[in-house]
C-alpha cells in the first residue's frame, strides 16, 4: 500500500511537471513579443499588424460566429472598436475554427454576420490554423492586448473582455478596458490576466 | 385563441415540469470535491457544444458501466439560464440522461475557473475525474476509450 501511495504521488508529480511544461509551451504570455501575420479578411484583402503604422497596439480576438459565448460578445467587441480604434488600438478580430468541423464559420458566413452586426474592424480568418497556437488561443472569445515597442508587439493583457458572459449591462469589471486605458494613460495594468469560458477552438 | 393556449400549455407544461439543479460557484464547489470513497467524474459542458455533444454518451456509458464500482457521474451544463427551458431540460429529457445534471449560473467567471483548476483555460468541454485527494484535470474530449483508460486509474484493484 505505501509503495502504491509513493507510485501514486511519483505518478501526480510527473503528470503535474507534464502540465506546466505543456502551458509553458503553449503560447503567450504577458511579456512576450507576439508574432505578426498575413490573414485574409472579409473583403478578401491580406491584413498584417504591421499595415497600422500608426497604431500604438492591437486588441486582437479570437472570435466566431457559431460560439454563443462569442455570440454574447459581438456588440462589445463592436464597442471596444469603436471606443479605441481612434485612440490607436484598434481591434483585430480573428477566427480561428476549421471551418470543416463548423462550416457555420466558413468565410461566407462570416462577411454575412460582420454585415448584420456592422463590424466596423477587421474579421480575419487563420485559414491555416497557424497563429492561434503562436498565441496560445484556445476558445473563443480569447483576447490578447497588444503594445506597439521597438521590441515588437508586446502581449499586455490575456483573457476575457470583460466579468459578465452573460449580460454586458451586468459588467462590473471591463478588463480589457481597463487595460487599454491603463496602457494609454501611461499606467500599469492592474489586472493583466483573467479566465473567461468559451468554446474549444474547433481542429 | 384559447386553443392556442391549451395547446401551448400541452407542451411547456411536461418541460417546465422538469426540475433542474442551478448553482453558482459556491453551489457547485461542494459537488466537486466530495470527500467519499466514490469516483467521481465531473464533466462541464453545453447543449450547443459540438464535442461535448459527441462525448456526453461516453460518460453515461461509464456511469450506468461502472455503477457497482462506485463511479458518479455529474454533468455541469454551463448553458445559459435563458436556454434551459427551451434546450436543456429537452435535452436531458431527450436523451434519457440518466447521470446527475446541474447548471452551472456564476459570471464571475475569472474567479471559478481557476478555482475549478488552476490549469483549465476556460473551454469546453472539459472534466475532472477524482477520488478523494487524487484528482486529474482534463481540457479536451474524449473518445470512449480513453475515457475509461482514464477513469480505470482511480478505481480500486
Amino acid at each position: 500500500m505505501k509503495t502504491l501511495k509513493l507510485f501514486s504521488a511519483l505518478v501526480l508529480v510527473l503528470t503535474l511537471s507534464a502540465f506546466t511544461i505543456n502551458t509553458e509551451d503553449k503560447g503567450y504570455n504577458v511579456g512576450d513579443v507576439a508574432t505578426d501575420f498575413s490573414l485574409e479578411n472579409i473583403d478578401g484583402k491580406m491584413v498584417s499588424l504591421s499595415d497600422y503604422k500608426d497604431a500604438k497596439g492591437f486588441i486582437v480576438t479570437f472570435t466566431c460566429n457559431t460560439c454563443p459565448y462569442a455570440v454574447a460578445y459581438e456588440d462589445r467587441i463592436e464597442a471596444l472598436n469603436k471606443k479605441y480604434a481612434s485612440k490607436g488600438f484598434p481591434v483585430i478580430a480573428i477566427m480561428p475554427n476549421n471551418i470543416d468541423v463548423k462550416p457555420g464559420d466558413n468565410m461566407k458566413s462570416m462577411q454575412q454576420r460582420a454585415k448584420e452586426k456592422g463590424f466596423t474592424f477587421p474579421y480575419l480568418m487563420d485559414k491555416d490554423q497557424e497563429i492561434y497556437p503562436q498565441y496560445g488561443a484556445t476558445k473563443t472569445p480569447h483576447i490578447y492586448l497588444l503594445e506597439k515597442t521597438d521590441k515588437g508587439n508586446v502581449v499586455k493583457y490575456i483573457g476575457a473582455i470583460d466579468d459578465n458572459y452573460q449580460d454586458a449591462s451586468a459588467v462590473k469589471e471591463k478588463y480589457v478596458e481597463n487595460a487599454v486605458d491603463a496602457l494609454l494613460k501611461g499606467e500599469a495594468i492592474k489586472v493583466n490576466e483573467t479566465r473567461a469560458i468559451g468554446c474549444s477552438i474547433k481542429v | 385563441m384559447k386553443h392556442f393556449l391549451l395547446i401551448l400549455l400541452i407542451f411547456v407544461l411536461p418541460v417546465q415540469d422538469e426540475k433542474l439543479e442551478v448553482y453558482d460557484y459556491d453551489g457547485l464547489e461542494p459537488l466537486i470535491n466530495q470527500n467519499d470513497d466514490k469516483v467521481h467524474v465531473v464533466n462541464f459542458w453545453a447543449t450547443w457544444c459540438g464535442p461535448c455533444i459527441k462525448e456526453l454518451p461516453y460518460f453515461e456509458a461509464i456511469n450506468e458501466k461502472y455503477d457497482d464500482d462506485n463511479v458518479e457521474v455529474l454533468l455541469v451544463s454551463l448553458d445559459f439560464p435563458k436556454k434551459y427551458d427551451t434546450a436543456l431540460k429537452p435535452y436531458i429529457e431527450k436523451h434519457k440522461l440518466k447521470s446527475r445534471v446541474v447548471a452551472l449560473n456564476d459570471t464571475d467567471q475569472n474567479r471559478w475557473i481557476p478555482a475549478i483548476n488552476e490549469n483549465w483555460s476556460g473551454a469546453l468541454p472539459a472534466t475532472i475525474i477524482y477520488r478523494g485527494n487524487k484528482r486529474q484535470f482534463y481540457e479536451k474530449s474524449f473518445t470512449q476509450e480513453e475515457l475509461e483508460t482514464e477513469l480505470k486509474q482511480f478505481l480500486k484493484n
